[in-house]
């Protein structure tokens, strides 16, 4: 058949030339209307442009203009059609008939689904606000949930953050304010060598592929640390596929590298650091490890030029780095850098000394030092901007250390990730790499003080019927003092956050919430509120567990848990346990603010946020989540809902509160166009036509710093005078890099006997060995707690960049690509225990066991194995078949992770968490592989009963999205 | 049996960078949101929320392992026709539908005329068509035709669905006859090649390969090494000497 050039061969069939080449329609009108919006398939939330013809969705493509994404579109954010249009989304309110899990409900209308939610609530709010635990999941409008959660009253508010990063973010925010994702990014532009720390594939999405395009552009070298090497790993230029929960001690020997080979910035030290701050050098005294202040309480250090002592803050002084003191009371102190040299050049931390550990050779670890420090140190990177420091003085140039890092939860799911994140940090600043050129570069509103100055809110004093907390939840302890506990030491928050089981968990800990509650430990419930949560499936660890929390009953028959409401776009496994299911809109059909109250979208270059609004009407008896908190508020009579008379603050909905909603005076959810004719940024009265000005420019906002302002901005007077301007810091003065956190300390001294608040004697141990001032590597919680050798594999999930948490399996194009998940292991390994491709294999840990089938590959640590988390669906969940591959093929891992660490002395058991954070440790996970049985069914296990669609929506068989779209093909041709 | 022209104007094509594509599918969805509503449109998908949901997709990404070891890569491959210069899968059309543009180059299938026979699929060594069952005919890549010269979109937007959303930028669209072009400047550059270039059909798409490595397998450790035994007492003496100078704030 082949025929070879040349070929001008007449053919007997048909004469292929200009003339008789059929016409082809090139330039059909694509859309009638083109509306831009902003993204929600991941938390990139990227500006998108949506192309309507004849009213229904053309495509969707990213917005050139937009800051995020800058005109690119991902895999998933394509595919948004398909999940705007999927028959899993839920139509009407619903009314649980059936038990719980049965899936029997009845539609509701409004009406009567908003009073029996007011109802419930009202009842809990009037005897003991703390009665309802309100957690929202992937929820980007936390300013508006936690201040809903702070006007009802009730101490039990967080969203996801506490099972997804929070590591990540408090480890940064207490070493330099600031962290990497909205906090801060790598200088994509200037940088020159990149590390990549367990990233899983859409932490970020689009901000991090448009990057590592321009590093490979540009030449700039691209390391990886990760035991899995897929996606954005597989393409950089070396790959260290290290032991999961390890991190640490390979950044700690790489910090004892740049120690050993005196390659760290002093300069930098001295100016931003408190490595020169003097510490009290006195066991067993109550100040022991504190800083040495003076009169004024302003932290000291030796000056080195008078040799006397020296408020820190002084510019006019030569601080010491090294050496020991004595104070005037005659007592010693030594610089924290001293200590910090101590710890570090301790030969545990030597690269030969964690090779085995981490199985990154210790040639390897040493190359990689002096890879860093020769781009940091003789790479450098200067840009001629004038720019003036905090205390005034004028500098002619940036100078740039290009090496930047960036890491997410594959270094922050771990018990030990809270130091681990503080140490990569405490790399970074020793390569003088903070907010410089080439380095990583702050996002507003960060920095922010180290740690941020609010405080959590919560203690049982601020609990009290019919009256709103008198703060956000969610804050930072500076110490004991502000943990949100009871004088018996008990806590107050149902998840037991802010109390010494998870001193500073910044995030709460969702994940602990239903066992909890289930427990009554610390205390029970009466309603359970979630928002776009999925805990009764991919979203809490040992599902079985959850689900019995969440259907156990008292002797009486009665649940345990008495009231749940849900709220959910979708019909996700969660729905089938909730009483009350409030239908939210899908993403395209919503009002929603991306704002700088809460995780906003901001660019190094400057401040931005931006908007959803509806660019098509609901086809279903449905409301946006934040309508009808907005809604509830009122009917509530919170405070902030309402006016004075008792009317509704905001009649209009999120868009109204959008708007009109001041947190302080002239300061709202959004920034741009503020004041009556949107003349200002950032501060200014309300601005009617607030949401048309962003409408009109592409749903975002970006005010963009001067150049003066755009780096060093921790120390940067125009920064720092812009950022007090318009409510970012609370004054101009430097933001400190708290290398040796006193914080920490304050809590080790409680733990020893110090101070009003110390910790129940069943806690000291633990108080004692983590809160270190210092961030030092420990081994992660369940290969310690387990038997190792019986458990020898890590067990580590990620998602794939396609698909995002549960949302994708209902998307029609996106589970054609993945439509169920494999077990990944090592070639190797597979040979070892006689494992071949595609052979069924049960993965057992401490607490349970999974059925799952198995890939091979060549990039995946050894002693790893690992699966694409959520594509395992619970059959009948979803708008999803009964025997879909999600239900009969798709597993979670999240079977085989426990809630809880083994008990310990006197039976207690702590969560299996961050002891510092609360940060739910499911990367810790160990587990064992044996071959099933050839006559074991061909299928996964466990599998629970099928759940019955609440949605009454019959899924098509055949999907020909599309065809109305296509005017010029001839009709009739279908079959 | 169809005739190709003998030649064509442009030589129109892509050119994938398989150093930097991650495998994240854009392509591949951005392709189907497109099509499903263009020229080829619909692109029907089959039992799409049951147990074995299937569809056609002009363009596919798979990942796989070369290679063993150390020296093994993860590569990400994106897979679309390729716009032959002499493809076989139009001369084995009995109809005529599918045919090789002579302005442009571009392959493409006339819908009116094709009768969903199949040949051109088997005649195809890259897989790169999809037959769409439900519609009963073939469909392919169209290299965007209905976007590319397509005048109610802004001349920016006027490549291929999969170049205009690709977020690392690994894919590049242009005319490969023009020694000229971007494109082919990219060829040159980075060593751009033919996928099976002995069957003869001489692909205008180009793959750049990955770059080589730079990690232990290529680079010695330069920095000296210390014996583990040592205590870390000279160490720390060299360092506080390092650090002990006047250093300003």
């Amino acid at each position: 058949m082949q025929e070879k050039a040349g070929y001008a061969t007449p053919s007997p069939g048909v004469q292929s030339d200009l003339s008789s080449e059929p016409h082809v329609a090139t330039s059909v009108p694509p859309a009638d209307e083109i509306k831009t919006t902003t993204c929600y398939m991941c938390a990139c939330r990227c500006g998108i442009q949506v192309h309507l013809k004849d009213g229904k969705i053309r495509y969707i493509d990213g917005n050139r203009k937009h800051p995020v994404n800058r005109g690119v579109i991902c895999g998933k954010g394509s595919a948004g059609i398909m999940q705007h249009y999927a028959p899993s989304r839920l139509r009407a309110p619903l009314k649980r008939v059936g038990p719980r899990g049965s899936g029997e409900f009845v539609e509701i209308s409004w009406d009567e689904a908003l009073s029996t939610a007011t109802g419930w609530l009202a009842e809990v709010r009037s005897k003991d606000p703390s009665k309802l635990a309100f957690f929202s999941g992937r929820d980007q409008s936390q300013s508006l949930t936690g201040w809903w959660a702070m006007q009802f009253g009730t101490p039990n508010f967080a969203a996801h953050g506490g099972f997804c990063s929070v590591n990540m973010a408090a480890g940064g925010l207490y070493t330099f304010g600031g962290s990497f994702w909205e906090f801060g990014e790598p200088d994509w532009d200037l940088t020159k060598y990149f590390l990549l720390f367990g990233v899983a594939e859409d932490h970020g999405s689009n901000p991090i592929k448009i990057a590592l395009g321009k590093l490979k552009k540009r030449g700039a070298k691209i390391v990886s640390i990760n035991p899995v090497r897929t996606g954005y790993n597989a393409i950089a230029d070396e790959w260290l596929g290290i032991k999961p929960g390890t991190d640490g001690l390979l950044i700690g020997a790489l910090i004892h590298e740049l120690f050993r080979t005196k390659q760290i910035d002093l300069d930098y030290l001295v100016r931003y650091t408190n490595a020169p701050w003097l510490v009290i050098q006195d066991p067993g005294a109550k100040d022991d490890g504190l800083f040495a202040r003076d009169a004024d309480g302003k932290p000291l250090c030796w000056d080195a030029n008078t040799k006397t002592l020296a408020a820190a803050s002084r510019v006019d002084i030569a601080p010491s780095l090294v050496g020991e003191f004595t104070l005037p009371d005659g007592r010693k102190a030594v610089p924290a850098f001293r200590l910090m040299a101590e710890r570090y050049l301790d030969m545990s931390y030597a690269p030969e000394s964690v090779a085995p550990e981490t199985g990154i050779t210790a040639d390897t670890i040493r190359r990689i030092a002096a890879e860093i420090a020769d781009v940091a140190f003789k790479q450098t990177v200067t840009l001629p901007i004038k720019w003036t420091d905090w205390a005034g003085r004028t500098h002619s140039e940036v100078i740039g250390r290009p090496v930047a890092m960036h890491a997410m939860r594959g270094i922050s799911a771990h018990s030990n990730g809270f130091h681990t994140c503080r140490l990569l940090h405490i790399l970074q600043i020793l390569l003088g790499t903070i907010d410089v050129p080439g380095g990583f570069r702050y996002k507003a509103p960060f920095p922010k003080s180290a740690p941020p100055a609010n405080k959590p809110v919560g203690k049982p004093d601020q609990i009290k019927p019919n009256t709103a907390l008198p703060g956000m939840h969610l804050g930072f302890p500076g110490g004991p003092e502000d943990l949100l506990i009871h004088p018996d030491g008990t806590p107050t928050r149902i998840d037991k956050a802010y109390s010494w089981d998870a001193p500073i968990a910044a995030h709460g800990l969702m994940h602990m919430a239903i066992n909890n509650a289930g427990l009554g430990d610390p205390y029970s419930i009466d309603v359970l509120f979630l928002y776009m949560a999925n805990m009764a499936w991919n979203s809490s660890m040992n599902i079985g567990a959850t689900l019995k929390h969440l259907t156990a009953t008292n002797a009486d028959g009665s649940y345990r848990i008495p009231r749940i409401i849900y709220s959910d776009a979708y019909s996700s496994e969660m729905v089938a346990y909730a009483d009350l299911i409030l239908p939210d809109t899908t993403y395209l059909e919503r009002y929603d603010c991306i704002s700088l109250l809460d995780r906003p979208i901001s660019e190094p270059d400057g401040p931005a946020d931006a908007i959803r609004h509806p660019v098509v009407k609901p086809d279903r008896d449905v409301r946006a989540f934040q309508d009808v908190l907005i809604d509830l508020g009122a009917r509530l009579k919170l405070p902030g809902f309402t006016n004075g008379d008792g009317t509704a603050r905001y009649p209009g909905g999120y868009a109204d509160y959008i708007v009109n909603h001041e947190r302080s005076p002239g300061v709202g959810p959004l920034a741009g166009w503020r004041g009556e004719q949107g003349e200002s940024f950032g501060v200014g009265k309300p601005n009617p036509q607030q949401l048309e000005r962003y409408i009109a420019n592409g749903s975002f906002h970006l005010h963009r710093l001067p150049r003066e302002a755009q780096y060093l901005k921790h120390a940067n007077k125009a920064y720092l005078e812009f950022a007090k301007s318009v409510g970012f810091v609370g004054n101009t003065e430097p933001i400190i890099f708290q290398l040796y956190s006193e914080a920490m300390q304050k809590f080790r001294l409680a733990a020893r006997g110090h101070g009003p608040v110390q910790p129940p004697a069943s806690h000291k141990q633990r108080i004692e060995r983590f809160f270190d001032p210092l961030p030092f590597w420990y081994a992660p919680f369940e290969g310690s707690l387990i038997d190792e050798t019986a458990f020898p594999m890590h067990a580590i999930t990620q998602r794939p960049m396609a698909m995002y948490h549960s949302w994708g399996s209902q998307n029609a194009w996106l589970r054609q690509i993945h439509a169920a998940n494999h077990l990944y292991m090592a070639r190797s390994r597979g040979a070892q225990l006689g494992i071949a491709d595609n052979d069924w294999v049960w993965i057992s840990s401490a607490i349970g066991r999974v059925k799952a089938q198995v890939r091979l590959m060549e990039g995946v640590n050894a002693d790893t194995i690992w699966t694409w988390n959520a594509i395992g669906k619970r059959s009948g969940a979803w708008g999803l078949d009964k025997d879909a591959p999600e239900a009969k093929k798709g597993f979670l891992l999240n079977h085989l992770i426990s809630e809880l660490l083994p008990p310990r002395d006197g039976g207690y058991r702590y969560s299996n968490s961050d002891p510092v954070t609360g940060q739910a440790a499911w990367y810790d996970l160990r587990v064992k592989i044996e071959r099933a049985a050839p006559d074991e069914a061909q299928e996964t296990w466990p599998l629970f009963e099928p759940l019955t669609s609440p949605t009454k929506t019959i899924a098509p068989a055949l999907l020909d999205f599309g065809r109305a779209f296509n005017t010029e093909r001839k009709p009739g041709r279908s079959v | 049996m169809t005739a190709l022209p003998s030649s064509t104007g442009q030589k129109l094509g892509l050119v994938i960078d398989l150093d930097t594509c991650v495998g994240c599918q854009a392509c591949a969805t951005s392709c189907k949101e497109w099509n499903t509503g263009g020229y080829s449109a619909p692109l029907t998908d089959t039992d799409p929320y049951g147990a074995d949901p299937d569809g056609a997709w002009l363009n596919r990404v798979h990942s796989y392992d070369v290679g063993e070891g150390a020296t093994s890569r993860t590569v990400h491959f994106p897979r679309s026709c390729l716009h032959c210069e002499t493809p076989a899968c139009v001369t084995v059309c009995p109809t005529g539908a599918s045919y090789k543009r002579a302005s442009d180059g571009i392959v493409l299938v006339n819908p009116d005329t094709c009768i969903g026979c199949k040949l051109c699929s088997w005649a195809c060594p890259y897989g790169a068509r999809e037959y769409d069952y439900t519609d009963g005919i073939m469909k392919k890549c169209t290299l965007c035709v209905d976007r590319i010269y397509n005048e109610h979109l802004p001349p920016e937007d006027r490549v291929p669905a999969c170049v205009r959303a690709c977020p690392t930028g690994a894919r590049h669209f242009g005319d490969l006859g023009d020694e000229d072009s971007d494109v082919s400047r990219l060829v040159r550059e980075r060593g751009g090649y033919d996928l099976l270039p002995e069957m003869g059909y001489k692909p205008v798409n180009k793959y750049l390969p990955p770059r080589p490595r730079r990690d232990a397998t290529t680079t010695a450790c330069s920095a000296p090494g210390e014996a583990v035994a040592a205590s870390n007492g000279s160490a720390i003496e060299k360092l506080f000497a390092f650090a002990d100078k006047i250093l300003s704030r």
